[in-house]
């Protein structure tokens, strides 16, 4: 397959790369005459945990909406697991098992943690209790919740407390394990760990490895550049609309991903 | 990634369990019953008259349509929202009704539902308005209060409307309940009271609702349709004040143009009394029941105990303040 991608002209990384879970092909959007995606290419890898850095303005947030369903791609190509899909909305991408945590969105802070769980999915009571009468079944979503939380080794012990109650790391941990627990191929995060503290940022770092652990792969948005290097296998570099870069934290350093991020030093990867 | 990392930064103790106080303390509807309970009790030593089954059930029929007008309300304000045109809006049905069954020649049975047709269609515009539009709830409901009123006027010709086919007073109608005899009226409201707990409590649509009030966008990004829900929120409230239009012409016997031109304010009233916040998302429907009965019980106290009118209006004015004053120092706490 790498014979038909631009990837197969570059350098880094060419050798021994597995079919990508989501891959984009070109993508180009335009608005008016701001061009926020020039010809970008983009693919996750099974099992891996991909940062995407950039500047201001370099793409990255039109990237991951285009990703996410929430943005409609003028031209170019999506696939998921090697099939082209198009996207016509957030719904689309999710229900083909692609979750995005928005940074700041995801929660109704004055439900409790099982409703924001289950919030647009609820699961209803068995019988014409749940048929007629359109009874959710709370305690199996309580316990469902408590589940999801443990598979990620959140510690809130009752699922019926108000999302408000809990500390910024914890209502991630919420989001993080919402996300989890419905996505089949893909979880996308939009800025996890802005306005978390030290501690708080610690702990959603190690929830986004226990979703790649649990098998699924996790495209992280980030400013938060040591964040990015300590949890990311792979870092994708924005520029201008376009990936400049492909990075392995182990193989660089954070001066140098700011360097080709800012233009000051040139990408990894031939110009598309 | 090594798991020396993962295990640095370990997941933080549970919460611990809030105490039983605590938890006691955040039900949200106990503030309402207290005072409710309160109220209560004051008039039973002031006045005699006032803890007798009849005076009771005097106080449900009293309340009925504002309590109606308030589920309805209930709804709209869990959304962030507000709706100052339902008493004119019921108002409006209630002349619809009567109108149409005694010289439209159209049978009871349709006459009542094109009334609680008409509210619903009002609501449904208000609703859409606000939605598709993107116009503040308090603009639009404003503006069809106005429209609503002049609609009235006009299809009464400033005349009451008299005569009514027996089915249109029916829920007026009472049965004995003990010593004293209790109005179907009342009754329905209670049962509306309750099927409205159980939708926002127990279902979906309910919880959505909640969800609407309090970050619509991650009711959007959760995958609901937020516009339909939104519009139909207006629009069962809109039905909601269709069926107190029927109340308000079972309850005065008449199709009467002036009827309800306070009932939008008691309404919100009995609403934030019952603890539900202005800004949404949060309260109990329970709540909105014991603001409704709140406000019949002190209307009726002062009554039995001569207490001006006026002072009824101006005891009610001030207790409004205090619970929106009590919402907001709790909203403040939270931040």
């Amino acid at each position: 397959m790498s014979t038909e991608t631009p990837l197969s002209t570059e350098t880094a990384l060419s050798t021994e790369i597995p079919r990508p879970v989501l891959e984009g092909r070109g993508l180009v959007k335009r608005y008016g005459h701001v061009t926020a995606l020039d010809g970008c290419d983009f693919e996750l890898l099974p099992g891996e945990i991909l940062a995407v850095i950039g500047d201001n303005g370099a793409g990255k947030s039109s990237l991951i909406k285009a990703l996410s369903g929430a943005l409609i791609p003028d031209s170019g190509q999506l696939l998921l697991d090697g099939e082209p899909v198009r996207f016509h909305g957030p719904a689309d991408a999710r229900r083909a098992g692609i979750e995005t945590v928005y940074q700041d969105l995801a929660v109704a802070p004055a439900l409790d943690i099982a409703s924001n769980l289950f919030l647009g999915r609820e699961i209803r009571r068995k019988g014409v209790f749940g048929s007629v009468f359109r009874l959710v079944d709370k305690p199996r979503m309580q316990s469902d919740a408590a589940k999801h939380m443990a598979d990620l080794k959140i510690g809130i012990r009752s699922m019926g407390q108000a999302v408000e109650t809990l500390s910024g790391g914890q209502r991630q941990g919420v989001a993080v394990a919402r996300a989890a627990a419905f996505a089949r191929h893909v979880v996308i995060m939009d800025e996890p760990t802005a306005a978390l503290g030290v501690k708080e940022t610690g702990m959603v770092l190690d929830l986004i490895r226990r979703v790649r652990d649990n098998g699924l792969p996790v495209v992280v948005i980030s400013h938060d550049m040591p964040a990015v290097f300590e949890i990311a296998d792979r870092v994708h570099v924005q520029r201008l609309g376009r990936r400049v870069a492909i990075l392995r934290p182990s193989e660089t350093d954070m001066a140098e991903a700011v360097a080709i991020m800012t233009g000051a030093a040139p990408g990894n990867l031939a110009a598309a | 990634m090594s798991t020396t990392t993962a295990e640095r930064a370990a997941t933080p103790p549970a919460e611990a369990a809030p105490s039983r106080v605590k938890a006691l303390l955040a039900v949200p509807t106990l503030g309402p019953l207290g005072a409710l309970l309160l109220a209560c009790l004051y008039f039973s030593f002031a006045s005699d008259r006032f803890l007798t089954g009849g005076n009771m059930s005097l106080i449900l029929q009293q309340v009925m349509v504002v309590g109606t007008l308030a589920v309805g309300q209930s709804a709209v304000i869990l959304t962030a929202g507000i709706d100052l045109s339902n008493g004119a809006s019921m108002a409006f049905g209630s002349l619809v009704m009567t109108k149409l069954a005694v010289s439209g020649g159209v049978p009871a049975w349709l006459a009542i539902l094109a009334g609680i047709a008409t509210c619903a269609a009002i609501g449904a515009v208000n609703g859409s308005l606000v939605t598709l539009m993107k116009l503040p709830p308090f603009i639009v409901t404003l503006g069809m209060l106005n429209i609503a009123m002049a609609l009235t006027h006009i299809t009464s010709k400033e005349q009451t409307v008299t005569g009514l086919p027996d089915l249109l007073t029916k829920l007026g109608d009472t049965f004995p309940l003990g010593q004293t005899r209790v109005t179907y009226g009342s009754v329905l409201m209670l049962v509306l009271f309750a099927v409205a707990w159980y939708v926002l409590r127990h279902t979906a649509a309910g919880r959505h609702l909640y969800a609407l009030g309090d970050n619509p966008d991650a009711v959007r990004l959760a995958g609901v349709n937020v516009r339909r829900q939104l519009i139909g929120v207006y629009t069962v409230a809109g039905v909601l004040y269709g069926i107190a239009a029927l109340l308000l012409v079972a309850r005065t016997g008449v199709g009467d143009p002036q009827a309800g031109q306070t009932d939008n304010l008691d309404s919100i009233t009995a609403v934030v009394l019952g603890g539900i916040s202005l800004f949404g998302g949060r309260g109990s429907i329970v709540g909105a029941l014991y603001g409704a009965l709140l406000v019949g019980v002190i209307r009726n106290g002062l009554q039995l105990t001569g207490v001006d009118s006026v002072y009824q209006i101006l005891i009610t004015g001030i207790l409004v303040i205090l619970a929106v004053g009590v919402d907001q120092i709790a909203r403040r706490r939270r931040k």
